[in-house]
Parts: structure tokens; sequence; C-alpha cells
């Protein structure tokens, strides 16, 4: 019973949240509304016992929206509403709506009369956080390797992309050098602008 | 589910409840007295005996206080980021044993809620949602201080989450289980198998990125009263500014009882002898969270990201290679 009140407690609750991210036109309430649908759907995995992946959920999601927040305190006023442009609202629904139900066809079509069994069920000899260690490092291993390579190259192409100029700090430097600096550098822009 | 079990557990939540938020209190008392004696002054004095009511007092004041919200905030966010913070640090206790196991009357009490299997990951998880409070509240609050708070909160906690996760990579690699019971029990040998004698990098790396996490004081950036006022606490006032604070400093408690549970024996074998100390060596970390506030100035936003990503990070991540080595051959 608690299973069955929890699952709908959190269905409600999610996809609240996440109809708040996307209806809202104010940057601070659609964030906050995904942090908190993010951390709602790690309840999901507490209630199916697969506590390591809801933990991690928590810990992932609260980082990547907290990043989140930073580039909308970039670029917005997170105190006021965005101005969206809006030219047929109604045709954006009309296609928004289809695009959702394709999906869920899409999705559900090929195993709808089919009888689900787990691939991988849970060993209850086995701890939560051995058994995807087993599954990931035997079974996943390519993909799992992939993806540390992508996340190796894009860190790499992220330092070389934000580290020049990573040897001087802006703190340390007199306001002369500064000056300086600024002044060469926009020769420099207006010399490459002539060739 | 029984019956004794739900009321078990609910008996245990209004405990650690009740205890902590009166801890949390008399965190600022101790913190003041401290303080005050490290500069030679007296600190609160007059509301009672050696100024102990004065904690009452301060509860009074808070709780009276007028609830101002400014004009220009954004209303939801700003009133409900001081409950995020009070309330996620309470949450994260939920995993933390506070207390080795005893029986009352012949039943038998475990003093933690909830004992899942992965508790470390859950109170770290949940401690970083913690810094959502003043994200939010500095984010929602319509004014420069609060934002420059928020960018350095955001900025903080990015960097030395890499920190705290990496430095207990190490030693969560030698227990082999991320359940704080299993990690208590792996020292229960005595002062001689503390995790601290084979683990003295990450123990150093995860007591300053718990200084961090906690934002005390050589990275107060986030509420840098010389720079930026209050930073996320400017706009507040009355009991939502006390949230706050009441949860800075239960999560001041309870990464205490992490750093103690994982590096320094815990409640050792769990002998009533073990429960003492376990709680004198909280109250060490506790003291010395008010003792480096005493003798160390804060750092510079700069110096703490040079900090962490080029010395903290490298180090942890050295760390947590050199052990893999050692524990495969």
């Amino acid at each position: 019973m608690f299973e069955a009140i929890a699952f709908y407690l959190f269905a409600a609750l999610t996809i609240g949240m996440f109809t708040i991210t996307v209806m809202t036109s104010q940057a601070l309430y659609a964030l906050t509304a995904m942090a908190a649908g993010m951390i709602f759907i790690s309840a999901f995995f507490f209630i199916l016992g697969a506590d390591f992946l809801g933990a991690i959920q928590i810990i992932v999601y609260t980082g990547a929206v907290m990043a989140l927040y930073a580039f909308g305190m970039m670029f917005f006023d997170t105190t006021r509403s965005v101005i969206e442009k809006r030219n047929n609202p109604r045709f954006v629904v009309v296609l928004g709506a289809l695009a959702a139900v394709l999906i869920v066809l899409i999705v559900l079509a090929p195993i709808v009369t089919t009888n689900l069994n787990s691939q991988h069920p849970i060993d209850l000899n086995v701890g939560n956080t051995q058994a995807i260690g087993m599954v990931l490092f035997t079974k996943y291993l390519v993909p799992f390797e992939l993806a540390a390579v992508m996340l190796l190259v894009a860190m790499i192409a992220g330092i070389v992309l934000a580290g020049k100029k990573m040897d001087k700090s802006l703190t340390l430097m007199a306001d002369e050098e500064i000056a300086l600096m600024q002044a060469s550098s926009h020769d420099r822009t207006e010399e490459e602008g002539e060739h | 589910m029984d019956m004794a079990f739900i009321i078990e557990t609910i008996v245990k939540i209004v405990v650690i409840l009740l205890v902590f938020s009166a801890l949390a209190g008399l965190g600022t008392y101790f913190e003041r007295k401290v303080l005050a004696f490290m500069q030679r002054r007296l600190g609160p004095m007059h509301v009672g005996p050696f100024g102990l009511l004065q904690v009452a007092a301060d509860g009074v004041k808070l709780f009276t206080k007028e609830d101002i919200i400014p004009q220009n905030v954004v209303k939801p966010i700003f009133k409900i980021a001081p409950v995020i913070t009070a309330a996620t640090a309470f949450m994260a206790a939920a995993a933390i044993p506070f207390w080795p196991e005893f029986s009352v009357f012949g039943y038998k009490v475990h003093p933690i809620v909830a004992d899942v299997n992965i508790g470390i990951l859950y109170v770290l998880g949940v401690m970083a949602i913690g810094l959502y409070g003043p994200l939010l509240g500095g984010m929602a609050s319509a004014n420069k201080f609060s934002l420059i708070s928020a960018a350095r909160s955001a900025a903080v906690f990015i960097s030395y989450e890499v920190i705290s996760g990496l430095s207990l990579l190490a030693p969560l690699m030698m227990v082999g289980s991320l359940s704080l019971i299993d990690i208590n029990n792996y020292q229960a040998g005595g002062i001689g198998n503390w995790i601290v004698w084979s683990q003295p990098v990450a123990f150093i790396l995860f007591w300053i990125a718990a200084f961090a996490e906690t934002g005390r004081t050589p990275f107060h950036l986030i509420a840098n009263d010389h720079e930026i006022i209050d930073g996320f606490g400017t706009e507040y006032s009355g009991m939502r500014w006390g949230l706050f604070f009441i949860g800075e400093y239960a999560n001041m408690f309870f990464i205490s009882f992490v750093i103690a549970i994982i590096f320094l024996g815990g409640f050792g074998d769990g002998s009533i002898a073990g429960a003492f100390q376990l709680l004198l060596k909280v109250s060490f970390f506790f003291f010395f969270f008010l003792w480096t506030r005493a003798a160390w100035p804060d750092v510079r936003p700069d110096q703490l990201m040079w900090l962490c990503w080029k010395v903290l990070m490298p180090l942890a991540v050295v760390n947590v290679v050199i052990t893999g080595l050692v524990m495969m051959f």
C-alpha cells in the first residue's frame, strides 16, 4: 500500500514540476521546478529498490541543474519574466501534443502485448552497488568505456577553449598592467581585422 | 510493515529533530563564547548563568520579528529557500548512525532512522541539495550582493563536490561498502584500525571540503560580511533568516559525525565507552570549525578555485590511483 501511495504521489509531483518547467516564462521558476522534478524522479528508483541509482540520480542532477542556474544567472535577470516571441501559439501546442503522442506510441507499440521480464533481476544475495558494478563492468563494458572517453575528450576540449591566459590572474595584476594588456589585445584584434 | 516499526521510526525522527534543533541553537552560543575567549572578550554574559539563556532570547527575537518579503523578489522561491537549507540538513541525518545499538527494557533500538546500503552517498547527496538554499535565496532576492553570493555558492558547490566525492572514494574502496555502519564496523578493532592512519590524505581533503560544504570560515565567501553584507541573507528577516542558521549549524554537527565515523573509528565496537568517544570526536570537529573561524582569515574566491582545481583535485585523484594500485598488488 505504501508503495502505491508513494508511486502516485511522486508521479503527480514529477509531472507537475516538469509542467511548470515547460509552461512558465520565469527562468527561476523553470530551473527550480526542474531541480525538484529531477529529485522527485529519484523516488521511483528508491521504490524499485535501486538505492544506488536513486542516490546517484540526486547527486548528478543537483550538480547538473546547478550549472544551469549559473547559465541562467549569466544570461537573464532571473527576477523578471522572459518575454517570449510567440507567432502562432496554437500551431506550437498542436505540434507539441502530436510529438508527445507519437513518442508514446513509438516506445509502447512494440511491447504493448508482450509480458515484460527483467534481463538482470535483483539478486538478493548481492548488494545493490555490487550488482550495478558487475553489470557495468561485464555486459556494458564497451559503452561504459566509450562514455568515459567521450567525457575525457569534452574535458580536454573545455580546458583548451577556456584555458587561454590562464597563467595570468587579474586579481594579482596592478591596474596599469591590466590596462596595458587590454590595449595590446585591442591592437591585435584590429590588426586581425585588417588582414 | 508492522506498526511497531512505524512508531519507532517516527519517535526516532522526532528525537533527532528536537535534539539537533536545540543543538543548533546552542551551537551559536558555543560559537560566540569560543570566539570571545579566543579574542579576550567575555561573550554573552547577561541573560541567565554564563549567558546560557541568550539562545532563548535570540529564539524569541527571531520568532517574533516581522517576516518581511521585499517588493521585487520572486516570492515563492524567496520563501522556500531557507526551508530547503534547514530541511535538507535534517533529511541528511536519516542515514547517520548516531550511537551504537542499545536496548531499553529488552527492546533493541538502532539509533539510525534508515539503515540504507548507500548511507554515505545519501548523506552527501542530500547535503549537496542544501546548497540550493543560499543559491535560490540569493537569486530570488533582487539584490546585487545576494546575486554575487548566489554565484559564489554555485561555484563552491560545483568545485568542492568533486573533492568530497573523490577523497571519499579511496576509503570506500578499502571498506568495500557504502553503508556508514559497515564503515564503522571495519574500524571496530580499536585505534590502530582507524582509516585515518591508512588514508591520511583523504582525511585532510575531506575535512577541507567539509568546510566548503558547510560554508565555514576559510571558505565563508557566500556570506562574507565585509564584502557582500550578508550575501544571500541580506533581504531576509526573522525566522526565515533563522532557518538558514539552523541549517548551517545542523550541517556542521552532521558533517562532524560523518568525518568521525568514516575516518576516526566512529563508535568503535559498540560499547558505551565507544559511544561516548564518538561524541567526544564530534565535539572536537565542531570545536575545530569555531577555532578556524577565530584563527584564520577568509580566502579570496580565486584562491578558493585555485586550491580546489590545482591542488586538492589532483591530490585526490593521485590518492585514489595509489590506493587502487596498492589494493591490486
